[in-house]
């Protein structure tokens, strides 16, 4: 044991339980609602459930990689960087699902009557755009892909910006009157748009620069201090 | 409350209603992993679904096969108690449809009264008490169907408005009838909340409101009304969209303008004062020319006037349906 840093054997540890927590949080509300399917748990109308449920789980994920890069740039949480990724892919798994539970448990695949339900209503073409906008996305997310693409690859992710707030969009127009909690997704994801604006940056900079200059001990110094792993 | 024993349904067949729901709630959640192979077996497990039933009066520990079924006139099985009365709309306690049940327990309905007023020759304010003993409770076996795209079949216990507006009297100059539920924050917790002119309000066209389809209802499946289903007294008008009937009623008054609903304040490119059930008026985000069936997966094509054009289309002759939605 002597022969190990205490330290850097807590920190291993920590970001092996850190990263777990992500794909465990993830899978989470799958396994919930395959559960609450198991026991006759998804009330009376389960498929709207299920379509409920996987839309809004896609949503937080989607949100939540999206919260990374500016957790990292913003807080000096650099770790999450790792997080965007594994959580874009479960969004994208969500999606999958949600998209799986409206055309075939919902509409039985029914050409007519998808047509219809897809055309005839905002709210449904806002959400095929938003999740038709993140399929090639989840297929360029290898590293391979990444070197493939150089220069493109970054161009390309950043329809994921446009595939939220689409989403958002889908939220607002689909529930009946109360829009409280669709816009509060979409001021979160406000947020977050602005956290990567070239004036944000340079101001957050400008502050840590000066936060550095009066104390040794800030916080994003000590973080950016830790080897990465 | 006279309720002949036959009208109640044993609590065993509800209960394997429920075991059928359970199954299906497995399949759906199976399917999701095996989506492929979904829709054909969904397909089939709808089809067998079991009938809800009425029991004979003997009836207690029977087998199911024994029993009649209890259907609307379209052959249609009604909706088991448990999903009729546990999957409400109904907003003054929660917007979430399975909370409804839990948080209108023990809301107090007796004593209770209605004011039947406006342009009527003899206002009058009855207990409801009062319109059980003098309106025969009749069974009758009636279709809802939500504006948000899901029906049940409900086998409730009332009678027509007309008995009621006639004894009244309405003057020549009364067009409309507007119903309001109770305003009681208190007891009502979602009148707290913003977003909606409270109370809840509705209306008829007076012609509608003395259609006998048109139904004050005060029980359901032989039981009295309970609290989330609109208790003790609330409008069922069939052929509407389910939130045109307006739930635990306090106020009848015959008026000379078309009401504003509460629906109607909120978004008045949505909500029309008529919400006759339309397959060809869409809705922006319910499809209104399908309906999934509470208890079946796959979906149905709406009826227009929900199945009761037979009945009701004399009273809209030479309306445009599409303008007056």
């Amino acid at each position: 044991m002597a022969a190990f840093a205490p330290g850097s054997w807590l920190r291993s540890r920590e970001v092996a339980l850190l990263q777990a927590a992500v794909h465990v949080g993830a899978l989470l509300p799958l396994a919930l609602l395959i559960w609450a399917g198991l026991h006759g748990n998804l009330t009376a109308n389960p498929i709207q459930a299920i379509t409920a449920r996987t839309g809004k789980t896609a949503l937080v994920l989607l949100v939540l990689s999206l919260a990374c890069t500016p957790a990292s740039t913003i807080f000096g949480f650099r770790r999450a960087l790792r997080w965007r990724r594994p959580l874009g892919m479960y969004a994208f798994l969500y999606v999958s699902l949600h998209f799986l539970t409206f055309s075939v448990l919902d509409y039985g695949l029914d050409p007519g009557l998808l047509r219809q339900a897809i055309f005839e209503k905002r709210y449904a073409l806002a959400g095929l755009a938003a999740g038709l906008l993140l399929v090639p996305l989840a297929m360029t997310a290898t590293r391979g892909w990444m070197r493939r693409l150089g220069k493109n690859w970054k161009r390309l992710h950043k329809l994921v910006y446009l595939a939220a707030l689409l989403a958002v969009v889908h939220y607002v127009w689909l529930v009946k009157s109360d829009t409280r909690v669709p816009y509060l997704y979409g001021a979160i994801l406000a947020v977050l748009l602005m956290a990567r604006t070239r004036p944000v940056k340079r101001g957050i900079a400008a502050l840590q620069r000066r936060a550095r200059g009066q104390t040794t001990s800030a916080e994003p110094k000590a973080v950016r201090s830790r080897p990465s792993v | 409350m006279k309720i002949r024993s036959s009208e109640i349904t044993s609590e065993h067949l509800y209960y394997s209603r429920r075991q059928f729901l359970k199954r299906v709630g497995t399949l759906a959640a199976g399917s999701l992993l095996l989506s492929a192979c979904a829709p054909s077996a969904l397909r089939s497990l709808s089809t067998s679904t079991p009938a809800a039933t009425g029991t004979p009066p003997t009836g207690g520990g029977e087998p199911a096969i024994a029993v009649s079924k209890q259907t609307d006139e379209l052959g249609d099985s009604a909706t088991s108690f448990d999903d009729v009365t546990g999957y409400n709309n109904y907003y003054e306690f929660s917007t979430d449809k399975e909370a409804v049940a839990y948080l209108s327990k023990g809301f107090v309905t007796a004593p209770w009264t209605v004011a039947v007023g406006g342009l009527v020759n003899k206002p009058k304010t009855y207990g409801v008490e009062d319109l059980l003993a003098r309106f025969t409770q009749e069974e009758r076996i009636y279709r809802l169907r939500c504006v948000e795209g899901w029906s049940m079949v409900i086998p409730w216990q009332g009678f027509s408005l007309a008995g009621l507006l006639r004894e009244v009297e309405p003057m020549s100059t009364a067009k409309y009838v507007r119903f309001e539920t109770l305003y009681d924050p208190s007891r009502l917790p979602g009148q707290n909340a913003g977003g909606y002119q409270w109370p809840y309000a509705e209306g008829l066209r007076l012609d509608e409101a003395m259609h006998p389809l048109t139904t004050l209802a005060t029980g359901l499946y032989g039981k009295t009304l309970l609290p989330q289903n609109g208790a003790p007294i609330r409008v069922v008008a069939p052929w509407k969209y389910g939130f045109k009937s307006i739930k635990a009623i306090v106020k009848i008054d015959l008026v000379e303008e078309q009401p504003v609903s509460l629906w109607m304040a909120a978004a008045p490119n949505e909500y029309g004062f008529y919400s006759n059930v339309n397959p060809d008026v869409p809705h922006p985000r319910w499809s209104q020319a399908t309906e999934r069936r509470i208890g079946e997966l796959s979906r149905r094509k709406t009826l227009p006037f929900n199945g009761y054009v037979e009945e009701v289309a004399p009273l809209y002759a030479g309306m445009d349906l599409k303008a007056n939605y």
